[in-house]
C-alpha cells in the first residue's frame, strides 16, 4: 500500500493475493473469482483517485515511482541524444537535456531529474536544479531555436535547490534569465507537469506556449508545508493549506494557468509507469502536431506567448478587493 | 498588590520614540529629523532603513514631474483564499487603506534630472511588497507604457517574494513581467534596475537581477532562498555577508552598490548614456 487513503482498498487487495497464491497451487475454481475481483479493484480504485483531496494528491505527485524525466526520456523517445553542460562551469545532472526523437518528430527535450536510485537521487538533489541547470536550459532552448526544433519541457521539481553555491552562482538571475529566454524563444515550447510543479524552481523551464499537467501532478506557487508554515504558523496545517493554494490540475485548468490534462492510468503513474510513459508520449505527439502546423512563427509566435501570459491573473475591476 | 510597587517595575521608553530613532542595525539613538534629513540612513552606521514608494520616488524623481498611472488596479482575490488570521481580502483592502496604495507598486512617469522615464517602485510595506496579479498587472502596464512612449524603465524592487494568497496565479506574474520585459528588450528600451532591502524569493528570480545595469543600496539583502531554509538543508552556518549587496556585487550580479543619496545622480548619469 502507497498511501494511508488507499487503505479500502486493502481488503480486496488481501483476496486478490490469496486467490493468486491459489490458482498457483492449481485451483482452477481462482481463476474465475480473480478476474471479477481485479474489476472491482479497479473500479474502486478508479472512485478512490477520483475523489482525493488536494493534500492527498501531492502526495500521489510526489510518489518516488513516478517517471522520471531520464524515463520518459528513454522510454518515451526513439532516440534521445542527453548533451551535457551550460558552457558557463558546471553541468547540472538535475536538469536533463537533450535531442529527442518520437517517430517523426523532432524536438529539444529537458526536464527536471528527479533520480530513482538513491545515489542518482542525491547527485541530481532530487530535482532541485542549480542555476548551472536554467543556464544549460537556456543555452539548449537557443539550440532548439537554431536549429528549428521544438521545445519539450517536463516539469517535475519541489523547487530551485536553496543552497549556497546556487546564491553564490545567482539562483535568482538563473531563474529570471531562462524566463526571458523563454518569453523570447522564436520556436514553440510545450510545457508539462509531469509531478511536482514547485514554484519558480518548476516555472523556470515551464513558460510554454502550451503547458499541460498530468492527472494527479501538482503546481504551486509555494509548497503546502511552507505555506501553512508562514501563513498558519503551523507546517502540520499543511493540508489546509493545499486545499487553499488551488494546485490541482483542475484548479489549474480553471484558473487558466493550464491549457489541458494528461491523463494517468489507473491508480495514478507510479502504479503503471510504462502506461503513463505511453500517454504522456501521445500528449507530445498530438499537441506537438498541432503546434507545428497552427502555431504562428517568429515574432508572431513569441507576440502570442507574450498574450498567453499577460492575460494570468489580468485585472477585473467587478473581482477587485472592496476597499 | 498596591499601586507603590509599581515603581520597582522597569520604566517604559515611551517618551523616547517620538524624537529619537533608534538604528536597528548599531542601536545608536539618533535625531529623528536629522536622520529623517539624511533619507533615512543612519549617521552613525550608515545603516539604509527601508522606504516607502513614495518616499523613494520623492528621491529619484523632479519634484512636481511625476504622473502616477494604474492606481484602479487594485489588489483581487482570486482564490477566496482564508488562512489562520482570515480571509485575504479583508487583509489586502486594509493595506490599500493604511498605505494609499493600490497595490504593492507604485507606477508612474516621471523626470530624473530632466530625463523623462517610467518607473515601478515597490512598497515593502504592502505585504512585504509581494508580487500578486495586481502589482504584476501594474509593473506590466508600467513596461508598455515605456514602449509607447520610447522611454528609459526604471524598476525599484523591495520584495519578499510572490503573493502566496494568490497561489498558482501570483507565481504567473513572474512569466508575465519577464514576457513584458522581453518587449522592452526587443523594443530595444534601457532597463535600469534598482535593488532595494529586501529584494528576495520570486521578485529576485524575475525582473529584479535582469537589468541592463542593475544598482543596489549599501546592506541590501538580495537572494532567492531564505537563508534558514539554505541552513537547514546544507547543514552549515552561511557567512554574515551572506546574499548581501555587497557579496552579490563580488559575484558579478550588480553592476555598483551606490548610497541613497547619490542614487538620483547616478540614475541620471547612466540615462544620459543612451544615445538612440
Ligand atoms: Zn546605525
Amino acid at each position: 500500500m502507497d498511501f494511508d487513503f488507499e487503505k479500502p482498498l486493502q481488503p480486496l487487495r488481501d483476496k486478490i493475493d490469496a486467490l493468486v497464491a491459489k490458482s498457483r497451487r492449481g485451483d482452477p475454481t481462482a481463476e474465475a473469482a480473480l478476474a471479477g475481483l481485479r474489476k472491482q479493484l479497479a473500479k474502486e480504485s478508479a472512485s478512490l483517485y477520483a475523489r482525493l483531496t488536494p493534500w492527498e494528491t501531492v502526495q500521489v505527485a510526489r510518489h518516488p515511482g513516478r517517471p522520471t524525466a531520464r524515463q520518459y526520456a528513454e522510454k518515451m523517445c526513439d532516440e534521445f541524444v542527453e548533451l551535457h553542460g551550460d558552457r558557463v562551469c558546471a553541468d547540472d545532472p538535475a536538469i536533463l537535456g537533450g535531442l529527442a526523437r518520437i517517430g517523426k518528430t523532432r524536438f529539444l527535450l529537458l526536464g527536471h531529474q528527479k533520480g530513482t536510485t538513491t545515489e542518482e537521487r542525491i547527485a541530481c538533489r532530487f530535482g532541485m536544479a542549480n542555476p548551472d541547470g536554467y543556464r544549460k536550459a537556456d543555452r539548449l532552448m537557443k539550440l532548439a531555436e537554431k536549429w528549428g526544433l521544438p521545445v519539450v519541457t517536463l516539469v517535475d521539481t519541489a523547487g530551485a535547490y536553496p543552497g549556497l553555491e546556487a546564491e553564490a552562482r545567482g539562483q535568482g538571475e538563473a531563474i529570471g534569465r531562462s524566463l526571458l529566454v523563454m518569453a523570447g524563444l522564436k520556436t514553440p515550447i510545450l510545457s508539462i507537469v509531469t509531478g511536482e510543479g514547485g514554484s519558480g524552481g518548476a516555472l523556470g523551464i515551464a513558460l510554454g506556449d502550451r503547458v499541460l499537467m498530468l492527472q494527479f501532478a501538482v503546481y504551486s506557487v509555494i509548497s503546502p508545508e511552507g505555506c501553512a508554515s508562514i501563513l498558519w504558523r503551523d507546517g502540520a496545517k499543511a493540508p489546509e493549506a493545499a486545499a487553499a493554494l488551488r494546485i490541482t490540475a483542475k484548479d489549474l485548468l480553471r484558473l487558466g494557468v493550464v491549457d489541458g490534462i494528461v491523463p494517468e492510468p489507473e491508480g495514478a503513474a507510479h502504479a503503471n509507469p510504462d502506461r503513463a510513459i505511453a500517454l504522456v508520449r501521445k500528449a507530445i505527439l498530438d499537441n506537438l502536431a498541432d503546434m507545428m502546423a497552427n502555431a504562428p512563427v517568429g515574432d508572431r509566435l513569441v507576440e502570442e506567448r507574450f498574450r498567453k501570459f499577460s492575460a494570468m491573473g489580468k485585472f477585473d475591476p467587478k473581482k477587485a478587493v472592496k476597499a | 498588590m498596591g499601586w507603590f510597587t509599581k515603581t520597582t517595575e522597569p520604566r517604559e521608553q515611551a517618551a523616547l520614540p517620538d524624537l529619537w530613532h533608534v538604528c536597528p542595525a548599531c542601536q545608536a539613538h539618533v535625531f529623528k529629523d536629522e536622520w529623517e534629513a539624511a533619507l533615512k540612513v543612519c549617521p552613525k552606521c550608515g545603516h539604509h532603513d527601508r522606504l516607502s514608494a513614495r518616499e523613494r520616488i520623492g528621491l529619484l524623481v523632479d519634484p512636481g514631474s511625476f504622473r502616477e498611472f494604474g492606481t484602479e488596479i487594485l489588489p483581487s482575490d482570486p482564490l477566496g483564499f482564508s488562512d489562520a488570521k482570515g480571509p485575504y481580502a479583508a487583509k489586502a483592502a486594509a493595506a490599500v487603506k493604511k498605505l494609499g496604495t493600490s497595490e504593492s507598486v507604485v507606477v508612474g512617469s516621471g523626470n530624473v534630472e530632466g530625463t523623462r522615464v517610467v518607473l515601478a517602485v515597490m512598497d515593502f510595506r504592502f505585504l512585504g511588497g509581494s508580487l500578486s496579479t495586481g502589482c504584476g498587472e501594474k509593473i506590466a502596464l508600467a513596461i508598455q507604457h515605456a514602449i509607447d512612449f520610447n522611454r528609459a524603465f526604471v524598476m525599484v524592487s523591495a520584495s519578499g517574494g510572490a503573493r502566496m494568497h494568490e497561489g498558482i496565479l501570483s507565481l504567473m506574474q513572474m512569466a508575465k513581467t519577464c514576457a513584458a520585459l522581453q518587449r522592452l528588450e526587443r523594443a530595444g528600451l534601457p532597463y535600469v534596475s534598482i535593488l532595494t532591502d529586501p529584494t528576495t524569493g520570486g521578485v529576485s528570480a524575475s525582473y529584479a537581477l535582469l537589468g541592463d545595469v542593475n544598482l543596489a543600496e549599501p546592506g541590501t539583502l538580495i537572494g532567492f532562498a531564505g537563508r534558514r531554509v539554505i541552513e537547514t538543508t546544507i547543514k552549515q552556518k552561511l557567512p554574515d555577508d551572506f546574499q548581501t549587496a555587497e557579496y552579490q556585487l563580488e559575484h558579478g550580479f550588480v553592476d555598483a552598490i551606490v548610497p541613497r543619496k547619490e542614487l538620483k545622480a547616478r540614475l541620471a548619469q547612466l540615462l544620459a548614456f543612451r544615445m538612440k
